[in-house]
């Protein structure tokens, strides 16, 4: 990639017109992506870093985090779970109807996160569909955390599939069809020869799925309720926080929070020449036609 | 077909039968995965859905006709249309900018500006919206500059469009870069040595090879924009008509516990984004089968 475009640049003969767009792509970075990080730290750190740390350390605080890592976890490792068999599924065979579950397992995507938190409540709300003999019989699903849950796992329904499945594509299915014949199952196979040769691209998904989690507000603040202390996960106590005039304490979390995510999508790029170079086990072939 | 060889699909394509069921897949572990895979879309994506579409029929037609018939709903669908429109495209410029520094200039930095870029898919939404509305509110660091020239922008449409186009800048970024390192830098340097001024260039050369890739960019940011809640509704205001956006009264709709008027709305959000993505979709495919110059590599 570099080779393309180090061919062009020459700073020695750079033009008005180029060192004027220069100049603007650094206007745009520094006003619109650098100073909003900034911003952030800054204001958590108003009061000192005793009264940040303070903040998030706080029980309500504390809980919050706590929900947070239990929802992510739950999430992620459903998520996951499923979403691995549904790449190997669509990428490994081919039959009829399959054109119609990637364009559903698409959908999330798509679709508004209070959209995402509304739908739960259709069916499991007050006015839902079951929520009333749910209720009956002990079981809360709105308001509650089991409600958070499937609003996370909806939002990050589609990630693990995504990424995995033009690689399990590419891959192609001899060396699962020659394990087959030496009489390994199908978890052996899964495990010993798919996932091994795509497992950059599986964690990549993961960690995708695991910032998304964190991070959804939306989807999870329609089902959340907002109880403090109970049903609050991070980005909704931030909101708490913001909306009670508690700067401070909001920008702390803000900060605590967006590291988090932007540590956990970060770690992608670490990895990211590793999946490039995944990819061409069938890449020769499969290319010829493009 | 029976019960016990969907529990050990692993005997299926045993040596023995391999032969006489060629016909018949001879990879283990198909039914496995169309059951669970089907077990897990039906039960969280496919049931909400049904429900999302169900639902609003549920009280009969006229319930259904007058949760349409509510003028703050089209006020706030228009607020959030417009302001996506406006904030996608005001995107353009600025993300084709950023492309072409990315891929055609080495400026110092520029892999920290690469990294900066997906910030924006990054942040968490509800701390892009505390933030924004911070920065912007009029004492904030841009606030207060921009106020002073009379322009207020949060708490108003302009801080809805100001909100979303930092959510929708990487989206613009990352559908032109890749379309512009496969154009060869040679076009540009060949339309200067015939004389053409930058703008030319831009107008006449690249614009015309990139405009499936800014079509798409335009289409990804506009469907998230739509949708978009949490960066918004710190800095929007949420005045009824003015400034609230259709996510948002989905939201308000709900704690009034009007079921069909919230379903209305989402119904429309769901249609209006998941029409542009399939749009964007039909266009990325067009773009690889060779009809515009992505096919270079």
């Amino acid at each position: 990639m570099n080779a393309l475009a180090s061919s062009s640049p020459d700073s020695a003969r750079r033009s008005p017109a180029e060192i004027a767009l220069i100049a603007a792509a650094y206007a745009i970075v520094g006003l619109m992506l650098v100073l909003p990080p900034v911003l952030v730290f800054t204001e958590a750190l108003r009061s000192g870093l005793g009264a940040a740390l303070a903040s998030i350390t706080d029980p309500d605080a504390l809980s919050a985090i706590k929900l947070t890592l239990e929802m992510t976890v739950a999430a992620v490792v459903i998520n996951t779970s499923f979403g691995v068999l549904a790449g190997w599924l669509l990428a490994k065979y081919r039959f009829p109807g399959r054109g119609v579950l990637v364009a559903l397992i698409e959908i999330p995507i798509s679709v508004s996160p209070v959209v995402a938190g509304l739908v739960w409540l259709l069916l499991f709300g007050t006015q839902g569909w079951w929520g009333e003999a749910l209720n009956r019989v002990g079981i809360t699903i709105a308001f509650a955390t089991p409600g958070i849950l499937l609003a996370t796992l909806f939002v990050t329904f589609p990630f693990v599939t995504r990424t995995l499945l033009p690689l399990m594509e590419q891959q192609g299915r001899d060396a699962e069809e020659a394990a087959t014949l030496l009489g390994a199952s199908f978890w052996r196979i899964l495990w010993g020869v798919t996932l091994p040769e795509a497992r950059w691209a599986l964690l990549s998904g993961v960690l995708l799925t695991t910032a998304r989690a964190m991070g959804e507000f939306g989807a999870v603040s329609v089902v959340s309720g907002h109880i403090p202390g109970l049903t609050e996960t991070m980005p909704l106590h931030i909101e708490t926080l913001y909306n009670g005039y508690q700067s401070v304490a909001a920008f702390s979390m803000a900060a605590l929070l967006a590291i988090m995510a932007t540590a956990t999508v970060g770690m992608r790029s670490l990895f990211e020449a590793r999946i490039r170079r995944e990819e061409p086990r069938k890449a020769e072939t499969a290319g010829g036609g493009a | 077909m029976t019960p016990s060889a969907t529990l050990s699909p692993t005997r299926e394509p045993s040596t023995l039968h391999a032969k006489g069921r060629r016909a018949r897949d001879p990879l283990p572990g198909f039914r496995l995965a169309l059951g669970a895979t089907l077990l897990w879309l039906g039960l969280t994506v496919v049931l909400p859905l049904t429900a999302l579409a169900v639902r609003p029929w549920q009280e009969g037609a006229s319930a259904m006709l007058a949760a349409l018939n509510d003028g703050r709903m089209f006020a706030a669908l228009r607020v959030s249309f417009q302001s996506a429109v406006l904030a996608a495209i005001l995107d353009l410029p600025l993300g084709l900018i950023l492309a072409w520094a990315l891929v055609r200039t080495r400026l110092p930095g520029r892999r920290m500006i690469d990294a900066l870029i997906d910030l924006p898919f990054a942040i968490p939404t509800a701390v892009t919206g505390i933030t924004l509305a911070t920065l912007y509110s009029p004492q904030g660091w841009l606030g207060a500059p921009l106020s002073r020239l009379g322009i207020s922008v949060a708490y108003s449409v302009t801080g809805i469009v100001a909100a979303l186009m930092f959510v929708g800048l990487p989206f613009i970024v990352r559908s032109v870069e890749p379309v512009l390192r496969d154009l060869p830098p040679e076009l540009e340097e060949a339309a200067t040595l015939l004389g053409a001024r930058p703008w030319q260039i831009v107008a006449r050369v690249l614009t015309p090879a990139l405009l499936p890739a800014l079509i798409s960019g335009f289409g990804l940011a506009f469907a998230r924009g739509i949708g978009e809640y949490g960066s918004v509704i710190f800095i929007a205001g949420n005045q009824p008509f003015r400034s609230e956006i259709a996510p948002l009264l989905v939201v308000v709709r709900l704690q009034e516990f009007d079921y069909a008027g919230a379903t209305s709305i989402a119904f429309i959000l769901l249609v209006a984004s998941s029409a542009c993505l399939a749009a964007v979709a039909m266009l990325r495919r067009r773009a690889a089968r060779g009809l515009v110059a992505e096919g270079a590599a």
